[in-house]
């Protein structure tokens, strides 16, 4: 398979750039929910719109009502998403709590998919527990409970969390807490007794929320897959998130570069354009190199996650590493040649800065995934 | 089965019949790849017979179509070749730059004449190709060079100084930018064609810090080279006076080709090596390798993807710029981190153990890697000027 869209997903590329320059745009979604200081983090009727789109059920299978498309066409709609820093709950929902899902029941899947195809619902997944991403370590507890579970513990870092009708958990059923095994998904309600979430803003105006669980009681049938056999499709959620992630970020450098180097063509001083001084014009051409080469991996990534290859995993990590590398670049680039106006809210670069800044962090930032790129090579 | 496939599985059966396991081991030094040309010999029978099987096939060239040596493949049943060579190490059958550079240049801008003659000398290996392109005086700045040929009629006579012509010693014939009109600068050179044997061209190697020399200078003096070579054969491509189009696309393919966008060494993780032969990393040196491989992994899909693009002409026409800077620069760095890895034993400049110092030998080799080809900071500036259309770049 040649390393470039083919015509399909050309097409599809086109369709959300101009979808989201339009109706994702930063003064459209990201400026005007923060001011209001919407609690949500994101507009409901732009989620419609996705749907509309054929967005939201994109991952989902045909037989399950959605288009059976791949990584990479959800990468496409990721990266234009993070060049309009459009804030969506896409990731969450139809790339994360979607790829949990293909792995749940029938009953499952019918009482959670149509939500998610229709743009009605919005799902999250809650992994972390504590400030950094380790989902090699999961003390979260559900204990056998009749004949369901009985679910404590605490998550951190659960995205658009309080807005979300459905959340899956990563939670242990036996084991140790660093063991492998022992580790069950399930699909918890919004409105389970015993949730409670204490929602946060984030320096990129997103909502997040640190989720506690008190003796959460769940039935049997909100098991996602095999009880205590849950690291399989964690496994397969985190590779879909952190490659979507990657996408998402690729779309961010693409937007602050793109907006850094029309600034190089139109701020004068000393009497020339800044983009003549070749102190600047070499910082730029290396951003453009870095940027080029990160969306290529990403898309090498998705490809590999599409064909089930074996090196997905590894290439995934390689993937939300440098896109993290990159994005970073490109944002602090950005802020520095933008100037003093670069500091202002009124710019938008800033917005560019925030927005990597979490995204980094989300599924694990460069310093994780490189080490886990040593550990997988073997060193 | 679709074609592609059985091209693979054709592929993958005629490689395990035709390429000895000897030619499937790494390569160590130059001897071990065939460069063909008048005064070549075969290091070993495995290479011979490799290279033989291969010249039969077209697959010294195997994209080039057959009438010029060539094996006719498509794009993709290229990169599938390229694949199951990579699969099992294969060596290639033949390196030249008659092969990356000359070959390009004359598919695109030679008329039939040449292609029949010199394209099939190429892919048979009998004639090995030299690039005179750098001066003394004129670096970065290519277009300043001043080696001269002088009109006279059927005829030109040339006198002037190339300098870091690659294996210019042992090259037959060499492609070289000479100035036939000197008021005109960017429109006053042609790209000639001419044997090293002739009266006049002299040659001196240049020993690097490296301790090897795989430049030399090259001295043209009063060297005459006719204007043609027979019928549609003449001894410049393109037109007299326009080398310079010549020259910038074949730099286009040289600075593909450092840029090592094919694969190979350039774009592998070493991480895992380098524990295997140092033992316990720092876990300073180990967060640098991890850095690097996730860089280097990364350059690699890059690679795959400039590649792609480029056989359907898809991608910006200056992204060799941008892979040459790219590659190289990452190509230094592996050097680094290797030598930091292998301790005070990469020092060893003459030892069997390190192969007569071949780590600290290449460490050094690679620092030309940003400077032949056109330096880093050229590439950046290409990168500035025609792809971010930065003004006055």
């Amino acid at each position: 398979m040649p390393l470039y869209y083919d015509d399909d997903q050309a097409m599809l590329a086109e369709t959300a750039q101009q979808f989201m320059a339009e109706e994702g745009a930063i003064a459209k979604q990201l400026r005007h929910w923060r001011d209001r200081d919407c609690k949500d983090g994101f507009g409901h009727g732009l989620w419609k719109q996705f749907a509309e789109m054929g967005f939201t059920g994109m991952l989902v299978g045909e037989d399950d009502g959605g288009l059976g498309m791949g990584h990479v066409e959800a990468g496409i709609v990721l990266e234009n998403i993070g060049r309009n820093l459009t804030p969506s709950p896409f990731l969450s929902s139809s790339v994360l709590a979607a790829t949990a899902l293909k792995h749940g029941s029938d009953d499952l899947r019918g009482r959670w998919l149509p939500g998610l195809i229709e743009g009605e619902k919005v799902y999250t997944v809650a992994i972390d527990e504590g400030a950094k991403h380790r989902p090699e370590t999961i003390a979260c507890k559900a204990e056998k409970s009749g004949n369901g579970f009985k679910l404590s513990g605490k998550k951190d870092f659960v995205v658009y969390g309080a807005s979300s009708e459905m959340i899956v958990v990563a939670a242990r059923t036996s084991g140790s807490d660093s063991d492998a095994d022992g580790i069950t998904l399930f699909a918890v309600p919004q409105d389970a007794s015993g949730m409670s979430h204490d929602s946060v803003r984030l320096v990129d105006s997103s909502m997040a929320s640190h989720v506690t669980f008190e003796g959460v009681e769940l039935d049997g049938d909100a098991v996602i897959g095999e009880v205590d056999g849950g690291r399989e499709v964690l496994n397969a959620m985190l590779m879909a998130g952190r490659v979507g992630a990657a996408a998402e970020g690729v779309g961010v450098a693409q937007g602050a570069m793109d907006m850094t180097v029309d600034y190089l063509k139109q701020r004068k001083q000393f009497g020339k354009l800044i983009g003549e001084f070749q102190a600047l014009q070499h910082r730029a051409a290396h951003l453009y190199s870095e940027v080029e080469i990160a969306r290529a991996v990403t898309i090498k990534a998705a490809q590999l996650l599409d064909g089930g290859s074996e090196k997905a995993d590894l290439m995934a990590s390689v993937a939300k590493a440098k896109v993290a590398k990159a994005a970073g670049l490109a944002v602090k680039e950005g802020v520095q040649m933008h100037g003093g106006i670069g500091m202002t809210d009124e710019y938008d670069i800033g917005l560019y800065m925030k927005r990597d800044r979490a995204l980094q962090e989300f599924l694990g930032d460069q310093y994780y995934h490189a080490g886990r790129v040593a550990e997988m090579s073997g060193y | 089965m679709s074609d592609l496939e059985s091209f693979r599985v054709e592929t993958r059966e005629w490689l395990e019949a035709n390429c000895p396991p000897e030619m499937r081991e790494p390569v160590r030094d130059e001897g071990d790849v065939y460069w063909g040309g008048r005064n070549a010999s075969f290091k070993n029978d495995a290479q011979k017979a490799w290279f033989e099987a291969c010249r039969e096939k077209g697959y010294t060239v195997p994209e080039w179509p057959k009438e010029y040596g060539g094996a006719g493949l498509s794009p993709a049943e290229g990169k599938v070749l390229r694949q199951e060579m990579a699969r099992i190490n294969a060596r290639p059958p033949l390196s030249s730059f008659g092969i990356w550079m000359l070959g390009p240049a004359l598919l695109h801008f030679g008329t039939e004449g040449q292609k029949q003659r010199f394209l099939n000398e190429i892919a048979d290996g009998k004639i090995r190709w030299c690039q005179g392109y750098s001066e003394p005086g004129s670096g970065s700045d290519l277009v300043s060079m001043q080696t001269y040929g002088e009109d006279k009629g059927d005829h030109w006579i040339v006198n002037g100084q190339k300098i870091w012509t690659s294996y210019a010693d042992e090259a037959d014939w060499i492609f070289c930018l000479v100035r036939t009109d000197k008021q005109n600068k960017y429109q006053g050179i042609t790209f000639m064609l001419f044997d090293m044997a002739g009266d006049g061209v002299s040659t001196k190697p240049i020993k690097l810090i490296s301790g090897n020399s795989p430049f030399c200078e090259t001295f043209m003096d009063d060297v005459k080279v006719p204007k043609s070579y027979g019928d549609d054969c003449p001894a410049y491509v393109g037109e007299i006076n326009r080398g310079w189009d010549v020259a910038k696309y074949l730099l286009g393919h040289e600075r593909e080709m450092i840029s090592g966008a094919g694969g190979g060494d350039r774009t592998a993780a070493i991480g895992a090596a380098m524990k295997r032969n140092a033992g316990e990393l720092d876990p300073v040196l180990r967060a640098e390798l991890a850095q690097f491989d996730v860089d280097a992994l990364s350059y690699a899909a890059m690679g795959e993807k400039f590649l792609d693009e480029l056989k359907v002409g898809k991608g910006h026409p200056a992204q060799p710029n941008m892979m040459k800077y790219v590659g190289t620069e990452l190509n230094k760095r592996r050097h680094e981190l290797m030598m930091a890895a292998g301790g005070s034993r990469a020092l060893e400049w003459e030892s069997e153990e390190t192969n007569g110092g071949k780590g600290a030998r290449s460490w050094l080799r690679t620092k030309a890697n940003s400077i032949e080809g056109g330096t880093s900071e050229v590439m950046l500036n290409v990168i500035s000027k025609r792809i971010l259309d930065l003004p006055g770049a």
